[in-house]
Parts: C-alpha cells; structure tokens; sequence
C-alpha cells in the first residue's frame, strides 16, 4: 500500500470519528426527545430530522454549500470571524456529521423506547431530577442502541460521498477521503489505486456493521 | 371471509400476477435498443459546450437532425468512450485524451482533426480584494481552483505553466481541484475560492476578473489545440456530416464569437 492510499485512510477514519463524537451528544438529544416526549408538531419534527437520511447527499452538499457560502449571513459571519470551512478538513466533517445524524438519532431513539419506564419511575420517587434519571438510568440502559447508532454513523461517515465532494472536494492531503479518494482516482485514470481504496473502504465497512450487528444482537457477546 | 380463498387473489393468481410482473421487466431489460432512432451524440469538452450548443441549434435547422451534448471533463469523456458510451464524435480539450481513446482503437482512422485554440487566464471574484500574478506565484492566495491537475485539459495546462513559471511547488497546497474548467469557474464567480485558472473563452461567458492572461504567443509549450474525431459505432456517417459543419463557416463564426481560434 503506497503512503498516499494510508494517508487518505487514515485522514477517513480519523475524520469519521471526529463526526461521530461531535454527532452524538446532539442525536442523543434528539433520539429521547423523540423517545420521550409528546409535543404539537412532533411527526413534522421526527420527518426532518430523518430527512437528510432519504435526501440526496449532494443536495445536502448543496444546502452546505450554501449556508456556509460567502452569500449566506452564516458564511459572512465566519468569513468575518476568520474562519474558513468550505474546501478545508472541517466541511469534511460537517459533512459526515449532517449524513450519519439521522442514523444515530434513530438508532438512540430506538434504544431509549426499549428502556423500560418504569425504572425511571422509581428513580424518580428515589427524589432524582430527570437529568440524573437521564444520566444515571436511562442512558446507561440504552447503551447498546448508543453504541449501535455510534458504530452506523460511523460507518455511514466512513462512505459519505456527495455532501462532501460539494462542500469539501477533492483536495489532496487536505480533503481527500476514502470514497472521494476512489471517484477522483478513476477520473484520472489510476483505477488500480482505485481499487487498493475500495479494499480498505470494504474491510472498515465489513468490521464496522459487524461490529454494529453485534451490539444490536442483545444476547450475542462481543 | 378467508381472504386467501378468494377467486381472484388466490395464492395461485397472485404467484402468476408476480411472475408474469418479473418476465415482463426481465423482458424489458434483454430487448436490444434498436427500436431507438439512432441520433447523434457528441462528447464534448465542458469549456466547448456553449458554442457547441448554438451550433447543434443551427446544425438542427439546417438539417433537422438533432444533436444530443454529452459535457465534461475531457478525460471522463475519454474514459466513457473507452468502456463502450455511445458516442459518435468527440471534441477534446487536449491531445492528451484524444491520444488514450486513439490509443484503446475508437476513432475511425483518418477522421482526427485539429479544430480550435484557445488561451489560459487567471481569474479571481468581482467581489474579492484584488491580488496580482506574482502574489499568486508566491503561493500568497488561499485557495486556487482548477481543473484537477493530474487529468482534466485546463487543469494540466494550468499546472504545466505553473511549472515552467516555477511556482507549481508554491502553489500546489492551494489548490482545490475541480472535475472540470466550468466547474472551477463556477467557484470562482461564486467567490467560494479566491481565484481560478479557466479558459480565455469562459472568462469571456462570466462574471469573473481576469487578473492575467497566458497569451499563446508567449507560451508555445502549452499548445492549447482541441483535437476532434469520429468515434466507431452505428452513427459514424452522421458523425463525419456533422463534423464537416463543425469545420464550416457558420460554426467558425459561433466559435470566434465566442473567443475561441479556429483552424484550418
């Protein structure tokens, strides 16, 4: 394997894993509130944030593209704070962040609906506030479906494709991800290396739904 | 009532229903395509598809026959032909390409043609502050779209001018490659990056500032010439007719209209 292929496999998974910590405190968030809570407008909400799920990667990139574009108020406003997003690591991750988010959210959310209430009842009598029931007993008892959406995003980060040659392209050593990696490489008419990238490609996506299928398989040890 | 006993959605009817449903797709799918009226495509350089658009137009009027764009980067174009794409003429943006599908025994012998020119500038955003050319060789912009290096024409023109100015080492960090010229223009006008290397003939077609211009004259080792030949397949003959048009007068004037040398 030439120093190139491992450096952009390593720059996917590193990035990929930056996306997914940074994904799960807000899909947490939103898979118990879509677990737990009963609001007007909750099925609109609940299509949203699936949304990015059934939308066109690239029309997300293109959404991105947009938001973060010099003529959006986002865009100008980081364009005045300094900060550059578009064509550098961090669209990458954005990138990677707004596919996988639908998969983990639902992945927690269905992890926290298995959670039998009842122990958060009786936490609750113990005098513990919901944010302690949520730390100290609701979390612990969906870890598994945690774990499992953490494992699907990344996994889903892993082969983002569309939204991050929109917003991110293909810049060598800066931006060059596995999937972007194996377009760019066949444009150029290095199939062969091409082909080195889908190996790695397939062995992470092999050990990551293993992984995921395993956690998700309660009696099933790992 | 037992619905499975039912005449008309009995477990039988319905395994006929689905199978007759399967061979019909499978049907669809194996029916070779000559049912089609064979019409003509023509691969076409990105940078060339405006013109070759008006000319398809006025081709249509003369002749009634229409012509169907296939735009991109020269090299995807190339690698299209060479796994079987349907096309039956291909205008390169460079030797290069040409030379791979000449290479893997498309072309029809003999039909391989020099047909125009063109020049490279750089450009930058309207909006942005201005920079000049030697801040650019000095690697002192952020960002500089262009075609990707490696494959597309506009991008290893840009990258052979770089290197004969000796900056490409400077400038190779900053670059944001693009799978074609009119991509990269599009991010320049944009002001998604800070400044773009394209064709004198799409600064033309822009809103972009053209901060230097290549001039042929000064670099005759970039000989930027799009060559163009008939690809083998059913649609040769339509392809040599409208080649002849391409090399007539009425395209020659759509394509020094639009800023483009023409040969011949």
């Amino acid at each position: 394997m030439s120093a190139e292929t491992w450096a952009i496999a390593r720059f996917t998974v590193l990035m990929a894993t930056l996306a997914t910590l940074l994904v799960l405190p807000p899909a947490i968030a939103v898979g118990w509130v879509l677990a737990r809570k009963a609001f007007p407008g909750k099925a609109l909400f609940e299509t949203l944030v699936s949304l990015p799920l059934v939308l066109p990667p690239v029309a997300s990139g293109l959404l991105l593209l947009w938001l973060f574009g010099r003529r959006s108020p986002v865009g100008q406003a980081l364009d005045a704070a300094g900060i550059e997003i578009i064509f550098t690591w961090k669209a990458v991750v954005i990138a990677m962040m707004v596919i996988s988010f639908p998969l983990v959210a639902r992945s927690v959310r269905a992890g926290i609906e298995q959670v039998d209430r009842r122990y958060e009842q009786i936490a609750a009598t113990l005098g513990a506030g919901p944010f302690r029931i949520l730390r100290t007993v609701t979390l612990p008892l969906a870890a598994r479906g945690i774990a499992a959406g953490g494992v699907l995003g990344f996994s889903r980060a892993l082969g983002e494709f569309g939204a991050t040659i929109m917003i991110a392209g293909a810049i060598p050593g800066q931006t060059r991800t596995l999937a972007v990696g194996i377009y760019t490489l066949v444009e150029v008419g290095r199939e062969d290396d091409a082909w080195v990238l889908l190996a790695i490609s397939a062995l992470l996506a092999f050990g990551a739904i293993y992984l995921s299928n395993r956690l998700l398989d309660r009696r099933g040890a790992l | 009532m037992n619905r499975c006993s039912h005449p008309a959605t009995g477990p039988v009817t319905k395994t006929v229903q689905w199978l007759s449903l399967g061979i019909t797709v499978f049907a669809a799918f194996v029916t070779p395509v000559a049912a089609q009226p064979p019409g003509l495509v023509v691969s076409v350089a990105a940078s060339v598809s405006d013109a070759l658009e008006e000319i398809a137009g006025l081709y249509r009027a003369a002749t009634g026959v229409t012509v169907a764009l296939n735009v991109g980067g020269s090299n995807t174009l190339a690698r299209q032909i060479n796994e079987g794409a349907k096309a039956g003429l291909f205008l390169s943006a460079d030797d290069i390409q040409m030379n791979l599908v000449e290479k893997a025994g498309r072309i029809v012998p003999g039909t391989r043609t020099r047909l125009l020119t063109n020049e490279l500038v750089v450009v930058a955003p309207v909006t942005a502050s201005s920079f000049t050319l030697s801040q650019l060789m000095e690697g002192r912009v952020r960002r500089l779209a262009m075609g990707e290096p490696a494959a597309v024409p506009a991008g290893v023109y840009g990258r052979l001018w770089l290197e004969h100015e000796r900056a490409w080492s400077r400038v190779e960090s900053k670059v944001v490659p693009f799978p074609t010229v009119r991509a990269v223009l599009a991010a320049v006008e944009a002001g998604r990056v800070d400044a773009g290397i394209v064709y004198r003939t799409d600064a033309l077609s822009a809103r972009v500032r053209v901060i230097a211009r290549v001039a042929a004259a000064d670099h005759r080792y970039l000989d930027i010439t799009y060559p163009v030949a008939v690809i083998r397949g059913p649609s040769e003959a339509e392809a040599r007719r409208f080649l002849q048009f391409l090399q007539g007068p009425a395209a020659r004037t759509v394509f020094e209209t639009r800023g483009f040398g023409t040969l011949q």
